[in-house]
């Protein structure tokens, strides 16, 4: 099995699902001739010619709405929003016209379009180049939205993504592009949308996140597992629309004490649903209050990098999070 | 290995902010060498800088657990070097920073979890809905959470070992800690966690819950990380290097000092005069500092040895005239360079030092724009000061400070008038200069500070 880093594994599920199904097309800023901001479409016009790898205008409402109409009548496409920040001017097409269209037509229309569109910080790009926009799609039946942690999870999430008869919002960490690297079959599989991913058993606290900070989750699991014997159990949403309720309730129980982490501000954020969801099913089972750890609720990522190292997540703010829940 | 050797982990350092990991380049030491502390033991590679990763002790290089060109983590362990450090002193330091270590990332943003001592009698839904289901009469289980609350799986661990109160098998956080319960006196949960950890393995366990309601004695805990009366705060990387290098100067090198004042009333006109226009045209602020700095350059153009380092059996004059130029931020304070200042006029200048005072304030710096200096200056006056005492910026020759402007009466020609006038000081390494040669020096900048006039041009 290959080693690849996140971004090769998206750009490969791309890749796979475009020589597997020619309906299958991408469309973005730069995405063409350049391989993307960040390399993420990188040789695929090469590959499938100008007409299934498009460079559109800086025009994100047309990107989401060009994409809409080919979903509509049977294309597969795939829009690649640069930022997810740029993302606001599409937000009207995505979520009154592509959420909706199954249900205003009474099951007559569909979309099955993709966006992808890379979120969060800390590579110092500042408020307009480091938010997370899931919260304002978050609340959006009509949508799907997924967030994958890890490679493996970043290839099948796009190939199943691609294959959904229904709008999907696929959110990529951009620090994770080089930062994550593992095995990642080369062969055709994909990873279910709707099912989160026990990545670590444990019995002293559950960890519940999605993204990055799992990066951080999972180190710091280690580190208080060998210095103070304590046992982290670690669950991976992967899909935040709809929320795998089940996983969420059942590693609830496995040790009574979760914390939820996010980097996306933490009022009206995803781990503000996740507890709503663990108080309405498991009050009986919680032994702690629950714990959110989250970016703060500022309006913005800051440019400094005293300040964006503030505001991210980190290994040791995730690590002082869990160890204080399991001395509680 | 004997009792007093200890094996101590070097681990890769955060050379640049966004950096995840580093690639070693060379081992500068092998396994046996002896190695001093800040020496360097290998150079690593970043797509940032390249730099020499200095020893933190002194001591003997054990192995090497990274080879060449390996890319490592940002926090892996390196190396292991051997010191002789008396076992129980090292331990007690390891703690005191692993607990040091906890209480810095508190400004998170997590929830912080109530912290009530008086737990013992409050119980979880989860410990409720495991009693009932089981009949337990919880005031027979010890608690090992925080304030002596039972937690849900010290009911489990209860349950496990079939209903007894005593013999906790292989609990994970804290195998028991009944004297902990009704701790009265308000604990941090940062410094409560450690104590707790280590009373727990010393203290015997009870057999039976019987003796539970006797008054609970108060732990005696060694709390790390102060009082009421003072708190600690974290030696940063910058501050623990601020205070080795000032430690360092003050001891090596034999300070002198002296002062004299200069008449910059021409100066405050001739600034005056042209702020704005400059302002306007290069974007940038012309200070006082840069006119100053241009004084000082042109003296040490005079006066070389002033530019020296002290080299024991000989004094190194350096041909560059390189100004470290101090700059304070809240908790530091750091010195980068203007390289070849000679060869700057007063525009050039002024430009260079608004850009390292911006670098400065928002953590830019460079490796390369800090290295270099001969000669350092410090403009204290813009913090109000009058007169300092600096110390030097190891291992130059001499340091000058630029104290506040202030109008003052002062009696020329027997005539009395107002000036501005402002005091320089100087701290000299009496082993290269005395009083003569500085007087000489600072008289030199004295007259190229009053020489200035509203012909001057800054270009």
């Amino acid at each position: 099995m290959p080693v690849m880093e996140y971004i090769d594994a998206i750009r490969l599920a791309m890749k796979e699902e475009m020589e597997r199904d020619e309906d299958v097309f991408v469309l973005g800023e730069d995405v063409g001739v350049k391989g993307g901001v960040f390399t993420t479409t990188k040789g695929l016009q090469e590959q499938f010619g100008e007409e299934r790898v498009i460079d559109t205008p800086l025009a994100e409402s047309a990107i989401a709405g060009v994409a809409i109409g080919a979903a509509m009548v049977g294309m597969k496409p795939i829009a690649e929003m640069q930022y997810s920040d740029f993302m606001l001017p599409a937000t009207n097409q995505i979520i009154s016209e592509a959420a909706k269209i199954r249900y205003r037509s009474n099951n007559d229309w569909n979309c099955p379009l993709v966006v992808r569109a890379p979120i969060g910080g800390g590579i110092f790009g500042g408020l307009y180049h480091s938010q997370c926009a899931e919260s304002i799609f978050f609340g959006t039946p009509g949508l799907k939205i997924v967030a994958p942690y890890s490679a493996y999870d970043a290839k099948g999430l796009l190939k199943a993504a691609v294959r959904d008869p229904d709008p999907v919002l696929f959110f990529e960490h951009k620090k994770c592009y080089k930062l994550i690297k593992e095995d990642v079959p080369e062969d055709d599989y994909i990873v279910p949308i709707g099912k989160a991913n026990v990545i670590r058993e444990g019995s002293d606290i559950t960890v519940i996140g999605y993204s990055l900070p799992l990066h951080f989750a999972m180190q710091a699991a280690e580190e208080l597992e060998n210095e103070q014997g304590i046992s982290a159990h670690i669950l991976d949403l992967r899909t935040l629309q709809p929320l795998d309720r089940d996983a969420i309730i059942e590693s609830t129980r496995k040790t009574g004490k979760v914390l939820i982490i996010h980097e996306d501000n933490k009022t009206g954020g995803v781990g503000a649903e996740v507890a709503a969801i663990i108080s309405e099913e498991c009050l009986f089972e919680l032994d702690a209050p629950i714990q959110r750890l989250c970016g703060p609720d500022v309006p913005a990522m800051p440019i400094s990098p005293p300040m964006e190292k503030f505001f991210m997540l980190n290994k040791d703010k995730v690590k002082e999070a869990m160890l204080q829940l399991a001395l509680y | 290995m004997s009792s007093n050797k200890q094996l101590i982990d070097v681990v890769m350092p955060q050379l640049a902010e966004s950096l995840v990991s580093a690639t070693i380049g060379k081992w500068l030491k092998k396994p046996g060498d002896a190695v001093e502390q800040y020496e360097p033991i290998c150079e690593v590679i970043t797509d940032k800088v390249n730099a020499e990763i200095p020893s933190t002790l002194d001591g003997v290089m054990g192995e090497l657990l990274a080879e060449e060109g390996q890319e490592i983590q940002v926090g892996s362990i390196i190396c292991r070097i051997e010191t002789t450090v008396d076992a129980p002193a090292a331990g007690s330091a390891a703690i005191a920073s692993s607990s040091t270590g906890t209480t810095a990332v508190d400004h998170g943003n997590a929830a912080g979890i109530s912290q009530d001592v008086a737990s013992r009698s409050r119980y979880s839904p989860a410990v409720q809905t495991l009693a009932a289901e089981h009949g337990l009469d919880l005031r027979t289980i010890q608690g090992t959470g925080l304030g002596g609350r039972i937690t849900r799986k010290d009911v489990l661990t209860y349950l496990e070992n079939g209903g007894s109160a005593g013999h906790p098998t292989s609990q994970a956080i804290a195998p028991s800690a009944p004297q902990a319960a009704p701790v009265s006196q308000p604990v941090s949960q940062a410094q409560a966690a450690p104590a707790v950890l280590n009373q727990a393995a010393n203290e015997p366990v009870r057999h039976s819950g019987l003796h539970l309601t006797e008054t609970p004695r108060i732990p005696t805990i060694e709390v790390e990380g102060g009082d009421r009366s003072e708190y600690f705060i974290d030696v940063t990387p910058i501050r623990n290097t601020i205070a080795t290098r000032m430690r360092q100067s003050v001891s090596e090198i034999p300070h002198g000092w002296m002062m004299i004042e200069v008449d910059v009333t021409n100066l405050v006109q001739l600034r005056n005069k042209i702020k704005n226009e400059f302002k306007q045209k290069e974007g940038v602020n012309l200070t006082y500092l840069a006119f100053l700095m241009k004084a000082v350059v042109s003296a040490i153009k005079d006066y070389p040895i002033m530019n020296s380092v002290w080299g024991v059996d000989k004094i190194i004059v350096k041909r560059d005239i390189n100004i470290s130029l101090a700059v304070g931020t809240e908790d530091s304070v750091l010195t980068p360079v203007i390289k070849k200042a000679d060869q700057k006029n007063i525009a050039g200048l002024a430009r260079e030092i608004e850009e390292l005072a911006t670098k400065v304030r928002a953590g830019k710096l460079k490796l390369d724009d800090m290295q270099g200096g001969t000669f350092t200056i410090n403009n204290t006056g813009s913090f109000g000061s009058i007169l300092t005492q600096p110390i030097i910026n190891y291992p130059q020759a001499a340091i000058l400070t630029f104290e506040s402007i202030v109008k003052r009466p002062v009696v020329i020609n027997d005539m009395l008038a107002v000036r501005s006038m402002a005091n320089l000081c100087l701290s000299l390494d009496h082993r290269i200069l005395d009083g003569v040669i500085c007087g000489r020096f600072m008289q030199r900048v004295k007259d190229n500070m009053e020489s200035y006039s509203l012909d001057t041009q800054v270009y």
